[in-house]
């Protein structure tokens, strides 16, 4: 009734081209921003916002960096965890040690993870699918291995930084609802700088190098630019992610929170989501955010206290099984359903 | 040089578990064209049933033990392909390489579930005794495993080279299509490799086992033999048996060697980069057949 398409009529080369030519998801995406931006902050417990909501808008940016990769250029990483970690540490070290502005410093880190992903992005130019998979899987253990192991890095104990107090032109970010305001605002900011670039032409080429890739390049695209710079956009989302979660989220940079079972998590967080959409890496950031606190609050139903390893076993099983489930059923992910429930909607109460 | 040796023929050993691993991975590829990422849980979940068979809350004799944890990987096999895999035919490799990760994950949790997550040591009565050799010192238990292992990748060859099921299996591996149109049931085909993998899996999962106690980072294990097949080419199984030694024998001489220069703990990824360096040079594996596409 209300979603719909008719009397909206595009009669300039800007209203063909926005992001949202519907109204109302316009208005939908006004409102999130407001929800996000004034309600949130507003009325969220410190509990919500700084264990749910922040956590979720940095998954959300390393799995959209993830979908870059895997679900728009057709190249699976299994260790881009690792370009997290590379965000994480080489921010902590800009702005704690050489007194980078903290913003700069966020940005800094993605872009060292950027040349670092570039780097182990250039098996891609000879090999494809399992191969580059486990050669991705190769850069995880490296990484890992040289920031634990580089005493310059990692400061030598566990390869554990603590976070530096953060300040942007002297003003103290120490409250959560200040720390919440810092994730949203950048994760605003690169997902819509990354939402038009899948859109425009570096986007359509990942996607016909993602479809076929000898016919991506017959039609004139270049392999290998397109490819090393998918890896290196990729990344950098990767280690601005990594870098808000150990400033804001976790407030150390711990490589134990960056491991191969967190790229594991990363991709079936697109799986979930939907592979090759923005929304997907929001749909599945905020599944994998949210299942165990979901799984919790059902078993406590039924015990007082849910003991952790039964926690951890059962959120392994429902996101094992939704993995597949989704493969099965819908490989495009929750966010396909989403676009199913709009296709429905458009023809909505009139379905004739 | 004695110690050399040691540290090689200890490497060797380690390499033959890899290989094992390696093993099921490489099957499964040739069977299906599925690359199997669950290969670690598998092991793990063997692992985890013959030790709640045998020890904790059956108390079975380690053969029957052995047999029922073979009985239960024959379970999930014909869960996986018939729930699954029969499921997810004809859609891209990639997706049914992921839909193993969902396997790995569901085969972690219900594994744990059962059995509980705290690191068990499973203890099978093999003796661990110290023999020198040309005054090489070998460990007992080393060696049974290694000769396990040897007699299981006999006795595989034999199964792929003599047996009708294994011809049969071999045809699968060529082409899906000309061994469906001579009569070959493809399902039954995979369920057979499944269940071989799972047998593979249980004796790797054992040996594993027994010698770092049965826990989640068995897991882990599987990761490292991805450059044991890298490197051995993922159709060969001879080059995967190879490669798991030369994997175990340099990770092994890399750490005692190198690792104290640039801090140890390199043997985490040493198999990595020697997988990486191959990839380079020869992207099929050493022993693998040279059709890789192009890119």
């Amino acid at each position: 009734m209300f979603y719909r398409e008719c009397g909206n009529l595009k009669d300039s080369y800007d209203k063909d081209m926005a992001i949202f030519p519907i109204p109302l998801d316009r208005w939908g995406f006004i409102v999130m921003l407001f929800v996000a931006f004034v309600i949130v902050p507003l009325f969220a417990s410190e509990y919500l916002m700084m264990n749910i909501i922040v956590p979720f808008y940095c998954f959300a940016l390393s799995a959209f960096g993830l979908n870059v990769l895997a679900g728009f250029a057709g190249q699976v990483s299994i260790g881009h965890a690792a370009f997290m970690a590379v965000g994480a540490y080489s921010s902590f070290i800009m702005y704690g040690r050489y007194g980078v502005p903290l913003i700069p410093s966020i940005i800094g880190g993605g872009v060292v993870a950027s040349i670092v992903g570039t780097f182990f992005g250039l098996p891609s130019l000879k090999i494809k699918g399992f191969y580059l998979a486990i050669s991705t899987l190769a850069s995880q253990f490296i990484i890992e291995w040289v920031i634990v192991h580089v005493h310059w890095i990692s400061g030598g104990v566990f390869g554990t930084i603590e976070a530096p107090k953060m300040f942007i032109f002297g003003f103290a970010l120490d409250t959560p609802v200040r720390k919440y305001y810092l994730v949203l605002c950048i994760m605003v900011l690169f997902m819509t700088i990354g939402k038009n670039l899948v859109r425009g032409q570096l986007g359509r080429n990942w996607m016909a190098i993602r479809d076929v890739d000898y016919a991506a390049e017959i039609i004139g695209v270049n392999l290998y630019k397109d490819k090393l710079i998918a890896f290196a956009v990729s990344t950098f989302y990767a280690g601005i992610a990594g870098a808000l979660i150990a400033f804001c989220y976790i407030g150390v940079a711990n490589i134990e929170e960056f491991n191969v079972m967190t790229s594991f998590a990363l991709l079936g967080m697109i799986i979930i989501g939907g592979l090759g959409t923005v929304l997907g890496a929001f749909l599945g950031a905020g599944f994998f955010v949210m299942l165990p606190i979901a799984i919790n609050h059902g078993l406590g139903i039924f015990m007082e206290m849910v003991p952790a390893d039964i926690l951890s076993n059962i959120e392994a099983i429902v996101f094992g099984g939704l993995i597949i489930f989704f493969l099965i059923v819908e490989p495009y992910g929750m966010a396909r359903l989403w676009h199913t429930i709009k296709e429905k909607l458009r023809l909505w109460p009139f379905p004739y | 040089m004695a110690f050399f040796f040691e540290v090689l023929i200890t490497g060797l050993m380690v390499g033959i578990m890899y290989s094992l691993v390696a093993l099921g991975f490489a099957l499964i590829f040739k069977a299906s064209q599925v690359f199997n990422m669950a290969q670690g849980a598998m092991s793990l979940f063997a692992a985890l049933a013959l030790y709640g068979f045998f020890e904790q809350y059956l108390h079975l004799p380690l053969w029957l033990a052995l047999l029922c944890t073979v009985a239960v990987m024959t379970i999930w096999a014909y869960a996986i392909v018939f729930l699954i895999l029969k499921r997810l035919v004809n859609r891209p490799p990639l997706m049914l390489f992921m839909a193993t990760f969902g396997i790995a994950y569901l085969m972690e949790g219900i594994g744990q579930s059962i059995y509980g997550t705290q690191a068990k040591g499973l203890n099978l009565g093999i003796p661990d005794e110290l023999y020198e050799v040309a005054g090489i010192f070998i460990s007992s238990f080393d060696l049974f495993f290694a000769v396990v292992a040897a007699l299981l990748v006999g006795g595989l060859v034999w199964f792929f080279q003599k047996t009708r099921n294994g011809r049969a299996l071999r045809a699968v591996s060529d082409d899906h299509e000309a061994a469906l149109s001579v009569g070959i049931p493809l399902l039954k085909a995979w369920t057979l490799t499944w269940i071989i993998a799972g047998v593979v899996a249980t004796v790797a999962g054992v040996a594993w086992g027994t010698r770092l106690g049965v826990q989640f980072s068995l897991t882990f294990i599987a990761l490292k033999s991805l450059p044991v097949l890298i490197i051995g080419g993922i159709d060969s199984i001879p080059g995967v048996i190879l490669a798991g030694l030369i994997v175990g024998a340099c990770e092994t001489l890399g750490e005692v060697f190198i690792g104290p220069y640039v801090g140890g703990g390199i043997q985490t990824f040493l198999p990595y980069l020697l997988a990486l360096i191959v990839l380079y040079f020869r992207p099929y594996g050493l022993f693998g057949k040279e059709i890789i596409e192009r890119v």
